[in-house]
């Protein structure tokens, strides 16, 4: 098994040297001084903390169910099975989850997906 | 009237005048204009409502180029359905070709059609699953019947394609 930093102990006896001479220096001085937290400032974006998105088909009692199948294989390259899978699940439980990652990945599948007129939709998982 | 495949395209043979005029009539039966719920079906939202910006980005830039892949679609199928409109008797019966490469304008023309009659009529899914009902009766029953006969022609275009991958 290789030793990773965290086994050394070395670096962690250098740690308590310093805060002891702090510590006594700011004893010496009649004060005692916490280092403040700093917080920092949420500037990043939904996007760059990498939420998943979902693309979401939605049951439609008209589109044929073989026209479904087809355009999962289309899209997302699914092989035969595994978008009938979908396509069932779409039709008993009124949707499925087809896939899940970037958001603009996934407005661009919802936008193929609309282009063959499935109700599909954007959604920010859980 | 007879459906089969030959070479490079599907042949639609023995077509009698009231199925020719159906097929006549997928431009028409296409087109959502006048029927905000057809439109609103035909041009639904990306995240069900929820992401305003989202939907309004939507709207700018994505729903015309789906309008744009609709129409031209619809405007393959009218060129093809060119051939029923010949001189013969009116009550003859009639053929169409459909070339294989337009497959993909037909199903999305077709189901465009669907959609809107489906819409504008409000058609249960009972009524839809529903295909031995007859006889036409009324404008409803027609309708769904149309839906019914475009769903058919999408069946053996999607197993012609599936047999040609």
């Amino acid at each position: 098994m290789s030793c990773g930093p965290w086994q050394d102990t070395g670096w962690l006896a250098q740690i308590e040297d310093i805060e002891d001479t702090i510590h006594n220096s700011n004893e010496k001085a009649g004060t005692i001084t916490t280092a403040e937290p700093t917080i920092e400032k949420e500037t990043r974006s939904e996007e760059d903390l990498d939420v998943p998105w979902q693309v979401v088909v939605h049951n439609d009692p008209v589109n044929l169910m073989s026209y479904v199948t087809m355009v999962f294989q289309r899209v997302f390259g699914y092989p035969r099975e595994k978008a009938e899978r979908h396509m069932l699940e779409v039709h008993h439980k009124g949707r499925s989850i087809l896939w899940s990652g970037m958001r603009e990945r996934a407005e661009l599948y919802v936008q193929q997906l609309h282009g063959y007129l499935l109700l599909a939709t954007l959604e920010k998982a859980c | 009237m007879e459906i089969r495949r030959r070479n490079d395209h599907i042949e639609i043979s023995e077509l009698d005048p009231f199925l020719a005029e159906l097929l006549l009539q997928i431009p028409e039966s296409a087109n959502p204009d006048g029927v905000p719920a057809a439109e609103q079906r035909l041009f639904s939202s990306p995240t069900n409502g929820k992401q305003t910006d989202l939907c309004a980005e939507w709207k700018t830039y994505v729903e015309p180029e789906l309008r744009r892949l609709f129409e031209t679609a619809t405007q393959t199928v009218v060129a093809d359905l060119e051939q029923l409109n010949g001189k013969e008797k009116s009550f003859a019966n009639r053929m169409l070709r459909i070339p294989a490469g337009h497959s993909d304008a037909w199903l999305s023309a077709l189901n465009q059609a669907r959609l809107v009659i489906a819409t504008k009529n409000n058609f249960t899914e009972s009524e839809l699953n529903d295909h031995f009902r007859s006889p036409i009766g009324s404008r409803r029953d027609l309708s769904l019947f149309q839906v019914n006969f475009y769903g058919f022609l999408q069946e053996f275009i999607l197993r012609e394609l599936e047999s040609s991958e």
